[in-house]
């Protein structure tokens, strides 16, 4: 495949392309009119909500789209080669070695039959005749390439063996096999944890620059594409709306809808009174359903009956750019600047007493370790002495990375597990080894959760207003039927559903309605504490917003106590009044929100921070990416917890941290820290995230 | 893994002792031992005649008794009778008392006499398992590579052709239970007068008067294509049907995961996406359902040994019954037990092989 081919011409030239799938009923158009170019050597990421086909773009490039799927129009050049014509053969010798894709869920795209060895090897094998033995030399040389230790174990190992991270990279190494020009990313890291992501991120802008691949990036994330990308393609409905230079789509975008999703997400570096978030108003439109002219038009708060919604509109350049194109007629007319319109600011709730209270909170899982049983019970230790308090009308946020212990608490307050030992007081009662098949209605109305996925915790087989009331009958709210479901059609009034929601099935919801039919069952019974776990990371970044202010709003109302569980540092920022950072069962910083975002920092909340991409092109960020993979809670590391991976651990004197765990020190304000690091390398901690004057 | 081997063992055994007391128990019934002494003396025996027969044969001590003495737990009875003359469950005829052992059951390897074959059991059971293992081991040696050949073929591309022709035959073959498909086969090829035998016959393809033979007992000397066909295929096509529309379940779901995608997107062909990557993870659910056949086998050989007259395990299990030969029938329920724990012991531990997520999670 060494055809003569001019490095100074795009690799990929997507023209036109539209795809649609073919179902019984109708064709659904899932792309249309799509045009982008990837020049050798240049990241460019692709970025759109759920269902907006960028995902449908990457598979089209692969032409591998499923039965259904077919190209309607339009032309793919894969360097000056149109993919569209090509036949199967032709198309597996470019897959794999010209071309490389790799996926969002790392586990599921490995054979979990094959060891890694074979998996890798089988690439070269295949497009260039090697040898076994030679394959498998490449092989190894390629796992150390990215960074993964003790390559010979890795290599015979099976995909179960190893941990989410390294998967990752075993999935990164296997594209770069064959040294492809073009490498396709669909949300490589969504499955990962922030630290382990930062890893990730830097090992693929490392090796991009280091075989001069040209990458197609697929993200949700706008952050990561600022990281990673050179240019940017904002998706909406199955179209383009805006592409140029990162830079310039960030700072000057000239597409509503691109502005609209900037303003929706929180940014660590702002202040959520100079800018709160404004959630795009409506839904996405279902592929069959998109409006005439304009998709977003329906949801834009520029548009214009009449001209708007008229005929279709094409891509037009930006005026005084360099490639910045935009899909909006009115390009001319908006004033780009203009801080967003709404500035209602609400009154913070007064916080109040003490509703939770809990003292050495500890739980211990005990497992057994051998397929057949028997072997060895080993101790996980998934809680490690909690200690807080959460007052009326506060938000308390708690982050850490999947594995820390925030869900296991979260079981533990609701009475699914009980306690090891410690206490837990809910307003005056000791409910810390109650299981909740024995705590009374008053308490289990009290004390309610928002669950992580919408799409799971609604009964499908029944409507959303029989699921509500049946909260409010299991509260015993109400004397009859009629009271209850008055209360129920307030219910939906408070999560801003329209009524005639009561009726409908769960399927017939959006992801973001459905949450706030979970948020109204959760408040059914006039909860004063609120679990929230991780009640947004399933929904899509524009719908996200609205439902956090939801949250902020019924808080404020009903002075109800949030425990808001999460590992986005964003949002965490955005909303809370107090933050509590939990790493392998340990609490090791709590404090207010500016204690905790600014320094000193607990080493792992700077790493923490550091990691967490920022969609701001001002912000810089001092990167510290941790080596390794969080330990597992079978077996922790003597001493400090963090220790493995610690970039201060020098700093403490006669090994300290490799023998004790560090004693709880509160500093000035309040601010608790679980830390050996004498008070002067603490002071001296830089913040990690600065913004640039402008 | 020893822990788990042992385990299961001893859960077998006592499965074992669950299953044949029950048995035990039902052909001990009064009217069963009444229904025996009359089958072993005389027809036309009075009521006493009846007891006291029972009496000089050790029938008459309590059933948990005589449990334990088959078992070989409890010594076997003597008695003696007014002439001085020692009889027992452990003497045997013509020998001296004295010499004769106390215990005699299933430990110590004593499975008793079978009142039809007039044969010790174990002689009975030795034949007979020898004769259905070859029938075994040829539906197995039919039915393993055609199923799983049929499952992979229909899965690999699902809706396909080649997809829908296979699953027609095999969801037609497995809802034909064996007692149809012997039938059919037999008049289709084993009859002079129907089926395709007579055509053959006069345009002289054939020289004797029917394609195969309609019965299988020759085989039981020497086993032939012509003689075991019939038998075999009876009990092999209900299995092909069954164990292909598992492994064609398996194998669609296989190539739906996304571990399949990333080899085709490899660049890997189409035949190694299916042999290399495919293969080994949907045969792992088909592997349980093989093993489960095994026991499902010892039922449709109780009626193809019948119906082919092949003197068999199922063809004895069916005179022991049918002839109240209650040790015959005890020592049958034993084996059975045992196909069934052991096959679902080596699938346990096989399925473990298959899938290394279980073996070191």
């Amino acid at each position: 495949m060494s055809e003569p081919w001019d490095p100074s011409k795009p690799i990929l030239e997507i023209e036109n392309l539209s795809i649609s799938f073919f179902t019984r009923l109708r064709e659904i158009p899932a792309v249309m009119d799509f045009s982008c170019t990837v020049m050798a050597g240049e990241a460019m990421g692709l970025v759109g909500e759920s269902g907006c086909g960028k995902s449908t773009v990457a598979l089209a490039v692969m032409r591998d789209l499923g039965k259904n799927g077919r190209i309607t129009g339009g032309s793919i050049r894969f360097k000056g080669r149109d993919l569209t014509r090509m036949g199967e053969e032709e198309l597996r010798h470019l897959r794999g070695s010209e071309m490389a894709m790799i996926y969002q869920e790392p586990m599921a795209s490995l054979n979990p039959a094959m060891k890694i060895g074979a998996q890798l090897a089988e690439v070269p094998m295949i497009h260039r005749g090697m040898a076994k033995d030679e394959a498998w030399k490449l092989a190894r040389q390629i796992v150390a390439d990215v960074r993964l230790p003790d390559p010979d174990r890795i290599l015979n190992a099976y995909p179960h063996q190893l941990s989410g991270g390294q998967q990752q990279r075993i999935v990164i190494a296997m594209a770069l096999m064959s040294k492809p020009a073009l490498l396709i990313l669909d949300e490589p890291t969504t499955a990962l944890d922030v630290t382990v992501e930062a890893g990730i991120v830097d090992l693929v802008k490392d090796l991009g620059e280091k075989y001069g691949t040209s990458m197609l990036f697929i993200s949700h994330n706008l952050g990561l594409v600022l990281d990673v990308c050179d240019r940017l393609c904002v998706m909406y409905s199955g179209e383009a709306v805006e592409t140029g230079n990162v830079e310039e789509v960030f700072d000057k975008m000239r597409h509503p809808y691109t502005q609209a999703l900037f303003r929706s997400i929180p940014l660590p570096g702002a202040d959520k009174n100079a800018r709160p978030l404004v959630a795009i108003p409506g839904n996405f439109p279902l592929p069959h359903e998109r409006p005439r002219g304009c998709n977003f038009g329906p949801r834009c708060s520029y548009f214009v009956e009449g001209r708007c919604n008229a005929q279709d509109i094409p891509m037009v350049d930006v005026a005084d750019a360099h490639r910045h194109e935009s899909r909006c007629l009115r390009i001319t007319e908006i004033d780009w600047s203009a801080p967003p319109a709404v500035a209602r600011t609400a009154e913070k709730a007064e916080i109040g007493r003490v509703v939770l209270k809990l003292e050495d909170l500890k739980k211990y899982y005990s497992v057994g370790t051998s397929a057949f049983g028997g072997g060895m019970k080993k101790v996980v230790k998934a809680n490690e002495t909690l200690t807080f308090e959460a007052r009326e009308g506060e938000t308390l946020a708690i982050v850490g990375e999947s594995g820390c212990g925030k869900s296991t608490f979260a079981k533990v307050l609701m009475g699914l597990e009980t306690a090891t030992s410690g206490k837990i007081m809910l307003f005056d009662e000791n409910v810390q080894s109650t299981p909740i098949q024995m705590r009374g209605t008053d308490t289990i109305s009290k004390l309610q959760m928002v669950f992580q996925n919408p799409f799971d915790t609604l009964n499908p087989s029944s409507t959303v207003g029989r699921q509500i009331i049946r909260a409010l009958e299991i509260f015993k709210f109400g004397d009859s039927d009629a009271e209850r479901h008055a209360r129920m059609l307030e219910l939906l009034d408070l999560v801003k559903l329209p009524r005639a929601f009561a009726d409908r099935m769960p399927r017939q919801l959006s992801g973001g309605q459905k949450q706030r039919v979970g948020i109204a069952r959760a408040f059914a019974g006039g909860a004063k504490v609120v679990v929230a776990d991780e009640p947004v990371s399933a929904l899509d970044v524009s719908v996200q917003a609205a439902v956090t202010d939801l949250l902020m709003d019924i808080q404020r109302k009903n002075k109800t106590t949030l425990l808001f569980i999460s590992h986005d540092l964003s949002i965490v920022r955005y909303l809370s009044d107090r933050v509590m950072v939990m790493y392998l069962g340990h609490v090791v910083e709590m404090g207010t929100t500016d204690q905790v975002f600014s320094p000193p920092y607990h080493p792992y909340t700077e790493a923490l921070l550091s990691a967490v991409p920022i969609a701001d092109t001002r912000v810089q960020r001092n990167r510290i990416v941790l080596e390794g993979d969080i330990p597992s809670a079978v077996n922790p590391p003597p001493g400090c917890p963090f220790q493995t991976r610690c970039r201060w651990k020098s700093q403490v004197a006669g090994g300290l941290c490799d023998r004790e765990v560090p004693p709880v020190r509160t500093l000035e304000g309040g601010h608790q820290i679980k830390c050996h690091l004498p008070d002067d390398v603490l002071a001296s901690m830089e913040p990690v995230i600065k913004i640039a004057a402008e | 893994m020893l822990m788990f081997v042992l385990r299961r063992i001893g859960v077998m055994i006592l499965t074992a002792f669950a299953l044949t007391f029950v048995v035990f128990y039902m052909t001990n019934l009064p009217p069963n031992l009444e229904k025996l002494a009359k089958s072993e003396a005389s027809v036309r025996m009075e009521d006493d005649a009846v007891i006291s027969w029972l009496a000089e044969n050790g029938y008459s001590s309590p059933v948990l008794q005589r449990y334990g003495e088959w078992l070989g737990v409890v010594p076997g009875w003597t008695r003696t009778d007014e002439t001085g003359k020692i009889t027992g469950r452990c003497i045997k005829a013509g020998t001296d008392p004295a010499t004769a052992p106390g215990y005699c059951g299933v430990l110590q390897g004593d499975w008793g006499f079978s009142t039809v074959f007039k044969q010790p059991v174990s002689e009975v059971l030795a034949r007979s398992l020898g004769a259905t293992g070859w029938l075994m081991f040829w539906v197995m040696a039919v039915m393993v590579p055609t199923s799983l050949l049929l499952g992979v073929l229909s899965g690999m591309r699902e809706g396909s052709r080649t997809d829908r022709v296979l699953s027609t035959f095999a969801i037609t073959t497995t809802a034909t239970p064996e007692y149809v498909s012997g039938v059919i086969l037999i008049a289709l090829l084993a009859s002079a007068t129907a089926g395709i035998s007579p055509i053959l016959n006069e345009a002289g393809w054939i020289s004797g008067k029917t394609l195969f033979p309609g019965t299988a007992t020759s085989a039981m000397d020497d086993i032939t294509f012509m003689n075991f066909f019939l038998p075999v295929m009876t009990i092999a096509l209900y299995g092909i049907g069954y164990i292909a529309r598992m492994t064609r379940a398996s194998m669609t779901e296989v190539m739906t995961q996304q571990y399949i995608r990333t080899a085709r997107l490899k660049g890997v062909g189409f035949r190694q996406v299916v042999m290399r990557h495919a293969l080994r993870n949907a045969l792992i659910a088909p592997f349980t359902v093989i093993m489960l056949q095994f026991p499902w086998l010892l039922n449709g050989v109780v009626i193809v040994e019948t119906l082919f007259n092949y003197k068999g395990f199922g063809w004895t299990l069916v005179q022991a019954a049918g002839n109240n030969d209650i040790n015959t029938l005890l020592a049958c329920s034993v084996v059975a037990v045992f196909v069934v724990l052991v096959t679902q012991l080596i699938s346990d531990i096989g399925y473990v092989f298959l899938n290394p997520r279980i073996r070191l999670a």
